[in-house]
């Protein structure tokens, strides 16, 4: 940093009041102060949560009227699902705050959130094809549903690539190039949504809306647990992730000290 | 203006337009991202013989009929405007039953009977036990009432 260039986090607190508190953990130690202590918070009762909601979904819970024991693999692949969607909403949200903000924290939430959201929507991918042959028969088909969510997934890569190519020295965050990439790849997020509704598709219509649920309580429970676990658990490797930039940061401008010597 | 207010706008005029693009681009291909034809579609535009397409609704209650060689079926598939008679060679997906979802790839023959190649079974979105099974069910409110 030049020399007589006032840290980001204490000149924007005074320039900006409105956006105080998320000016706040701008500063990284004050963000570390609380990420820390929070990554074991989330990610224990979100193993907890995972293994309770499994073993309920795999033992406890009846068999489906039409699907039998198939159905179970739903506790899995709809919080995969809901995190595969959630994490590019996230990524959306990060860049909108680093190119308006230019908060430095959300350039680094956006490359930390990648990894999980790319992961979590492979997830959905393969357990949905897994679901789809004993129930459709097929492994594969491309309708709305699966092609949109297929799309999701190679964004999620190309935001990586973009964000690896395009990464700016000690930084770690992303580029601004990458963030808009970010939010013009959220347009597919409501399509992936509505596809079922827009399109006459293979996959079944939404069973959870505003309305209610037509899946019965006596299966729809689990789903509870093992949503809230997983989205614990991608809350904690967000928070694992952004740590281990921030620390990389540290390293990377200690090393350059001193070889400037 | 503030750079800050400037990019905001910015931000959320590229935002409004690009949210603009895509619904655009969905509502134009609102028929062509169809993933099959229902019976209403083939009635209204007309499929002519021989061309592959899907063909998806609900298998006719009473309409299934297995012929003498034992391999070949016979439906009608309906989507309650419009039902079509279809038939099929060869190894249904086991949720494949009367008064449930069908998509069935294949064409039509010159007298109208669907020959399908492929069938795959297409579930609602209900999940249930078993106890539950036969209960009436209220599409808008997800309601279920026991019947009688």
């Amino acid at each position: 940093m030049a020399i007589g260039k006032m840290p980001y986090w204490r000149s924007a607190s005074r320039a900006a009041t409105h956006a105080a508190l998320m000016h706040r953990f701008a500063n990284p130690a004050r963000f570390l102060k609380i990420a820390r202590p929070l990554t074991g918070w989330l990610f224990w009762p979100g193993l907890l949560l995972i293994l309770i909601g499994s073993a309920c979904g795999l033992f406890v819970t009846p068999a489906d009227y039409l699907q039998g024991d198939t159905v179970r693999i739903l506790y899995i692949h709809v919080p995969a699902a809901w995190l595969g969607m959630g994490g590019w909403s996230g990524i959306a949200i990060a860049a909108l705050i680093q190119l308006v903000w230019r908060h430095p924290l959300a350039a680094i939430a956006g490359r930390a959130i990648a990894a999980p959201g790319a992961l979590f929507t492979a997830i959905c991918l393969m357990t949905g094809s897994i679901w789809g042959r004993p129930t459709w028969g097929t492994w594969w088909e491309w309708d709305g549903r699966m092609t949109s969510m297929l799309v999701l997934l190679f964004l999620y890569l190309g935001y990586i690539a973009l964000a690896n190519a395009s990464a700016r020295d000690g930084q770690g965050g992303v580029s601004n190039v990458t963030a808009i990439f970010g939010l013009v790849g959220a347009v597919n997020i409501p399509i992936i949504n509505r596809s079922v509704v827009w399109w006459n598709s293979l996959h079944q219509g939404p069973s959870i809306t505003l309305r209610g649920s037509s899946i019965d309580g006596s299966l729809l429970w689990p789903l509870g647990l093992t949503l809230l676990g997983f989205s614990l658990w991608f809350g904690a490797i967000v928070l694992m992730r952004m740590r281990a930039i921030l620390a990389h940061n540290k390293v990377e401008a200690r090393m350059q000290r001193l070889a400037r010597g | 203006m503030k750079a800050k207010h400037q990019r905001l706008m910015l931000a959320l005029a590229a935002l409004v337009a690009i949210i603009g693009a895509g619904l655009l681009a969905v509502s134009a291909l609102k028929d062509e991202a169809a993933y099959f034809y229902t019976p209403g579609d083939v009635k209204t535009k007309g499929v002519e013989p021989g061309k592959n397409i899907r063909l998806g609704g609900m298998v006719v209650k009473g309409s299934l009929k297995r012929a003498a060689d034992g391999v070949t079926i016979r439906f009608d598939v309906t989507d309650g405007k419009a039902t079509v008679p279809a038939t099929f060679s060869g190894i249904a997906p086991d949720l494949f039953k009367e008064g449930s979802g069908v998509v069935a790839e294949g064409s039509f023959d010159p007298k109208g009977t669907f020959v399908a190649t492929n069938l795959l079974a297409k579930h609602d979105e209900r999940y249930m036990p078993r106890e539950l099974e036969g209960m009436s069910y209220n599409e808008s409110t997800h309601e279920m009432k026991a019947e009688r």
